[in-house]
């Protein structure tokens, strides 16, 4: 909020807040619209519908730096045409045959443009048909905000569509944690690249990421789909390496596109070599072989997991500085999961609801086979290391004291185990014990020094090579990716942080505070990835010349003397696109911003549908599909239950945080000082509500959802209002999910609001629907 | 109600049998004489005005002005608590925004931790997270030794570290060698394990995310998420 | 060094709270035990741990608009601070310099002359029984730093800095109400507003009864005459208060 109050006040900028309640943020917006939760693409598709029909789009920037004319093959049919799903839909699978979603091609292979944009089957004008009904009128009735204010916040975004005038959108997990989760963050790009807002300075689509890591521990992959830097996992079908490469090494026809993943080859076997060291060779496919190949037709995501644990697959489990009995959708399931492991080892600072399940709210010790471990680990200023944070940006943080007790280090306690895991398969042997044995792993013997894996992972030579004309030894640290070879001549644990840690030292504890752009971008202040470059997709804030469409804030600049870029590390040194220059969306095969996204799930538009569990009988736009078609809906006996459309729960229930408190409260709980401020878990409810109820501010009250239940304050506010959705009134109530049992010791904090919610996933990400589900409510 | 002056009243009775106070009377009748006709008129709501007072200071009994006199305070402003103590720089563990912090380290304790005005993200100011991050350090409730829950067991009991690191080892190692699955149905190479799974962490040092997937994907493990994913 | 003061801009506060978590951390006070009320404003009052708070308020505008107002509540640092006068044993005092209304906890007899004298009702007593408020860390302004609440805030609505500049550039910004400004011979805890200071709840034309201010010389007589004040008996007299003050 420093720098939103900071435009606000010194250039004047406008805040729109969009939410189910209106927030701390909201009392400072210049604009608040209390929208009725999980209906974001219907107000997001008419606005998208705005733009195109009153031509606000940025024409410039659409025709050249998207795939806004590009030409649809006529098979290619919308939600329109076939009742709510898009073409190739199996209704017995729930799977969409992509096959049509696809470009005419020229004889070169490039797909056909229309520059005019007028082309029927244009991405822009079946865009335009796709969301040609949503009408203002029919966003007002589904969202329930009023059709005057949908017009004011649509005509001030819109209004940005001019080269010298820009929008930044900042979101959180009320957009992603719905079974439309990727879609809603699609329809926020596709209205930015309309607007010509990605690449500019102040514009983009802003992830507020929660954790302090987040960032890193997700470009370090620690999830089952991807490797460090965003190589996918490989999947049984991915035999050996040469297939893996082939499948995912993208080739292009588009000769203008620089298609960065071309460059994957080097990244897989860099990382192998990290992995393995020199036991990773050319011939044999650089232990390729020792990575776990997963099954492709199996998703091993989060609620995944946890329903495999329910049913009894999974004997071991980590839950390293987590607390998934609280943070997990339909917390009761996972309680009872963890209930069904052999063993579970949990590393943290505090005790919590996780690693104390066993004599958790309805639990019998006595009859809970689990062993369970607790490891105390040091805090952040007990260690050193870096992290990463929502604008890609690594900075270092130095130890300050020893940890407490017997207390230690995260990357100590990993080096430990692996130690005796190893020692236990040299001495005894076991199966396949290749890939431990041979893990490339020395990080000191008891004190692990954080800065040989910083090296690591910047990369480094292990053979004395010549890379662009420079004679690099066996041991000297890679300037940046740019150098890593996929002949096993570099090592590299992630290509995406090359260049954090070179020969010249840890950039990411620089503390540089020149700012020579004037844009707060202050190149010397730690490191960000790639290469520094701290705008992604500059490029697309220049015009095909090199100039910069807003020339007061220039991100970049082509100075065509010295043949060079000024500003900002530039998405590649080549010249502007005029100029014999490439496209600006360098990550992507076609080279431009894509409005198109064939990769997804579920449709290359985002659709309106329904939440899961909604207060509506009927979709008001497709009346065939209610809820995302693909939406991932667990079925595990009992635990598994939905509200769909049922009178018992006729509530909108929505969760979130506050300031005060952070994720499942094991961080914040424990600080007496913050829990002071926000010390029980409260529901927010509507004057009219509670007068229909009798319920009181501050009474206890009893929230009810079909899988579980808790008490809760009730804050009686005029925050929240009573919704006119479809004519009818709508009430919502919302909680924060930052408590639980374990803590404070007298149970005076409540319980986890995910004790309520439903775990049915979104189809592209699994990522849980925690932000609308039906409840009940009643006087406690 | 019982007069609130009858309490005064009663208290300067009890007073009156105090030496201290007959010195006092005896040193000023004036004062004497004016509570002595508070109390025959005790019934009377007793008018203290700031007026009556300043009569009374007339007398020279009230010595007491306005100005200060400071040579009988001791000043307030002590040493400053950070006066010599470490300065090391953190980046917050609460969110993702990245503030830079201050932390004043003296005799291997953290004194206190404040905003990094270095820092262009925050410019020295914090949310109410960043700013407890002093008690993150000085808490009374941070598990401080290996803990360890038996099955069917309804306690946690303290073990050594050597013992619950080798417990795990043997713990990872029998799962794993028990379930490990080199071929799959189809009969492809696929050597992972499903049986065991992990998740976390976002709120780890890069450089521990890197060694811990490195470490989780060496034992074969596929299940490996955390909170990015929900 | 001329006379400090801290600038509330309400228009720019997010209720965040920092500034609470801040001053107890540096101040090392203590937590209170709290509970939800019904409302997120916590603790619910000014306390021996408690120096400064952020004060919520759910109100309507005139165009009928919902506005949350977060105003932070503490003590304003009179430029007459009638606590100091009436302060028996001189433990409260206010710096010459600074204009910081100070205290110390050695010396305060608990006698709680100054909560009576407050026209903010603002000093509390620590578990002691000493008297406990903001006094603007005069510890780290003296020593050039600003006050911990101001170096937290993240959106500028405590500002910190000379008194005169701050007021200056108050008015430069073009608020309509400076609040402070000539209240009490100027406060030191200056609003700048929009809105009349009544739509925040501050103390319109704060008033000090000048009774108390003579039951204070009165008191400080008897200190001065080597009387023992025993701290019960005087409070005895503050009990009456309600009776006093209506005089």
């Amino acid at each position: 909020m420093k720098w939103i109050m900071k435009a606000k006040k010194e250039r004047g900028a406008k805040l729109i807040v969009i939410d189910p309640k209106f927030s701390r943020t909201a009392a400072k917006a210049d604009i608040y619209a209390q929208i009725r939760p999980g209906t974001d693409i219907a107000f997001l598709g008419g606005l998208i519908k705005y733009i195109i029909d009153n031509e606000l789009y940025f024409k410039d920037y659409v025709v050249n730096y998207t795939d806004a004319p590009f030409i649809v093959v006529p098979e290619f049919k919308l939600p329109d045409d076939l009742d709510g799903v898009f073409s190739g839909f199996d209704p017995k699978t729930k799977k969409y045959d992509k096959s049509t979603w696809k470009f005419e091609l020229d004889e070169n292979g490039v797909p056909k443009k229309d520059p005019t944009l007028k082309h029927p089957r244009c991405v822009l004008r079946l865009l335009q048909r796709h969301f040609a009904r949503y009408t203002p009128e029919k966003v007002s009735e589904i969202t329930g905000i009023p059709k005057d204010k949908i017009l004011e916040i649509y005509e001030i975004i819109a209004s940005t569509g001019k080269p010298n005038r820009v929008m930044t959108e900042c979101y959180a997990m009320g957009w992603t944690q719905h079974t439309t989760g990727v879609q809603n963050i699609r329809a926020m790009a596709i209205i930015q690249l309309l607007l010509g807002n990605i690449g500019m300075a102040g514009g983009g689509v802003n992830a507020l990421r929660g954790e302090s890591n987040v960032q890193g521990s997700t470009d370090h992959c620690i999830l089952f789909h991807i490797l460090p830097g965003y190589l996918p996992t490989p999947k049984a079908t991915d035999v050996d390496l040469k297939t893996y490469i082939k499948n995912y090494t993208p080739i292009t026809k588009e000769p203008k596109s620089l298609n960065w993943w071309k460059h994957r080859p080097k990244y897989i076997v860099s990382l192998l070599k990290a992995f393995y060291g020199n036991y990773a060779k050319p011939e044999n496919e650089f232990c390729y072989q020792y990575l776990p190949k997963r099954d492709e037709n199996k998703s091993y995501a989060w609620l995944n997991l946890f329903d495999a644990m329910y049913n009894g697959e999974i004997k071991g489990f980590f839950a390293w500085g987590q607390n998934p009995a609280c943070s997990t959708a339909n917390a009761n399931k996972v309680r009872e999961a963890l209930a069904k492991l052999d063993w579970m080892v949990t590393v943290n600072l505090w005790d919590n609801e996780t690693a104390s399940f066993w004599k958790g709210p309805g639990m019998d010790p006595k009859k809970i086979k689990t062993e369970v471990f607790f490891l105390p680990c040091a805090a952040s200023v007990e260690k050193e290391g870096s992290i990463t944070n929502s604008g890609r940006l690594a900075q270092w943080r130095y130890k300050a004291v020893e940890p407490p007790g017997e207390c230690k280090p995260d990357a100590e306690i990993m080096n430990e185990l692996y130690k005796r895991i190893k020692a236990l398969y040299e001495k005894e042997g076991g199966v396949f014990p290749e890939p431990i044995l041979h893990l490339n792993w020395n990080y000191g013997d008891e004190k692990v020094d954080t800065t040989i894996i910083a090296k690591e992972i910047n990369g480094y030579f292990t053979a004395d090579k010549v890379v662009k004309g420079k004679k690099f030894s066996k041991g000297q640290q890679v300037p940046n990716f740019v150098y890593l070879q996929d002949d096993g001549s570099t090592a590299c644990g992630n290509w995406l942080y090359s260049g954090s840690y070179p020969e010249e030292g840890n950039m990411m504890a620089r503390r540089g505070k020149e700012d020579p752009t004037g844009l707060g971008l202050y190149p010397k202040w730690a490191w960000c990835w790639p290469l520094n470059r701290r705008i992604l997709y500059n490029r697309a804030s220049v015009d095909l010349y090199g100039k910069p469409w807003d020339p007061e804030r220039p991100v970049i600049k082509w100075d065509a003397s010295k043949k060079k870029w000024v500003g900002d590390v530039p998405d590649g040194p080549q010249p502007p696109l005029a100029l014999g220059g490439v496209l600006p969306f360098i990550m992507k095969p076609l080279g431009v911003g894509v409005i198109f996204g064939k990769g997804r799930a579920d449709g290359p538009f985002p659709t309106y549908y329904e939440p899961v569990e909604s207060p509506l009988s009927k979709n008001p736009l497709y009346p065939k599909y209610k809820f995302n078609p693909l939406a991932k809906i667990f079925k595990a006996k009992p635990v598994d239950k939905l509200a769909i459309h049922d009178p018992r729960y006729p509530i909108v229930g929505t969760t979130y945080r506050v300031t005060e408190h952070w994720q499942t409260g094991v961080m914040t709980r424990h600080m007496d000082w913050l829990l002071e401020l926000e010390p029980q878990i409260f529901v927010e409810m509507s004057k009219e509500f509670a007068q229909e109820k009798g319920i009181k501010s501050g009474d206890k009250v009893i929230v009810k959802s079909p899988r579980g239940e808790l008490w809760a304050i009730a804050i009686v506010t005029e925050r929240i209002k009573p919704l006119k959705v479809l004519g009818k009134t709508v009430h919502v109530v919302g909680l924060p999910w930052h408590f639980g049992w374990q803590w404070p010791k007298d149970g005076s904090g409540g319980d986890s609001a995910n004790l309520l919610t439903p775990d049915v996933g979104d189809p592209n990400t699994t990522i849980p629907e925690t932000k609308v589900f039906m409840v009940n409510i009643e006087k406690a | 109600m019982i007069n609130l002056e009858i309490l005064i009243i009663y208290k300067i009775f009890k007073l009156a049998f105090c030496s201290e106070f007959f010195k006092f009377i005896k040193r000023d009748y004036k004062l004497a004489k004016y509570y002595k006709n508070t109390f025959k008129n005790g019934g009377e709501k007793m008018k203290l005005t700031r007026r009556d007072f300043l009569k009374l200071s007339i007398s020279s009994l009230v010595l007491s002005s306005f100005s200060l006199d400071l040579s009988s305070v001791k000043a307030y402003a002590k040493e400053l608590r950070i006066k010599n103590a470490k300065e090391i720089t953190t980046v917050c563990p609460y969110c993702s925004v990245g503030c830079s912090i201050i932390v004043y380290a003296k005799g291997g304790k953290v004194v206190a931790t404040e905003g990094d005005p270095d820092s262009p993200i925050n410019e020295g100011s914090l949310c109410p997270k960043g700013s407890s991050l002093y008690q993150l350090v000085n808490n009374p409730y941070r598990v401080l030794k290996p803990l360890y829950r038996a099955p069917y067991s309804d306690t946690w009991k303290e073990v050594s570290w050597d013992w619950a690191l080798d417990r795990i080892a043997k713990l990872v190692k029998e799962t794993r060698d028990k379930y490990f699955i080199h071929k799959d149905e189809k009969g492809r190479v696929v050597n992972r394990i499903e049986a065991i799974a992990h998740v976390g962490s976002a709120a780890l040092d890069n450089e521990e995310c890197y060694i811990l997937q490195k470490l989780m994907r060496a034992l074969g493990i596929v299940y490996i998420e955390h909170q990015a994913r929900i | 060094m001329a006379r400090k003061a801290l600038l509330i801009t309400p228009e720019l506060c997010i209720g965040c709270r920092s500034c609470q978590v801040a001053c107890k951390s540096w101040n090392q006070l203590p937590a209170e035990k709290t509970k939800n009320r019904g409302t997120h404003e916590n603790p619910p009052d000014l306390s021996g741990s408690t120096y400064n708070k952020i004060h919520f308020i759910e109100t309507t505008d005139a165009f009928g608009n919902l506005k949350w107002l977060f105003v932070s509540q503490r003590c304003r640092h009179c430029g007459d601070p009638a606590c100091v006068q009436v302060c028996p044993v001189h433990a409260l005092q206010q710096d010459k310099e600074t204009g910081i209304v100070f205290y110390d906890k050695s010396i305060c007899i608990g006698c709680r002359a100054c909560s009576y004298a407050c026209p903010f009702n603002i000093p509390r007593y620590d578990e002691n029984g000493k008297i406990s408020k903001c006094h603007m860390c005069i510890d780290r302004v003296k020593a050039g730093l600003e006050p911990a609440c101001a170096k937290a805030c993240p959106t500028g609505a405590i500002r910190f800095g000379d008194r005169d500049e701050l007021i200056a550039q108050a008015k430069k910004e073009g608020f309509k109400y400076i609040y402070g400004e000539k209240e009490r011979g100027g406060l030191g805890v200056i609003y700048a507003l929009n809105e009349p200071p009544k739509v925040y709840q501050l103390v319109e034309n704060p008033k000090v009864s000048e009774d108390v201010l003579a039951l204070g010389e009165l008191l400080r007589g008897l200190v001065k005459k080597g009387i023992p004040v025993d701290a019960s008996i005087v409070r005895k007299f503050l009990g009456s208060k309600e009776t006093l003050v209506r005089v």
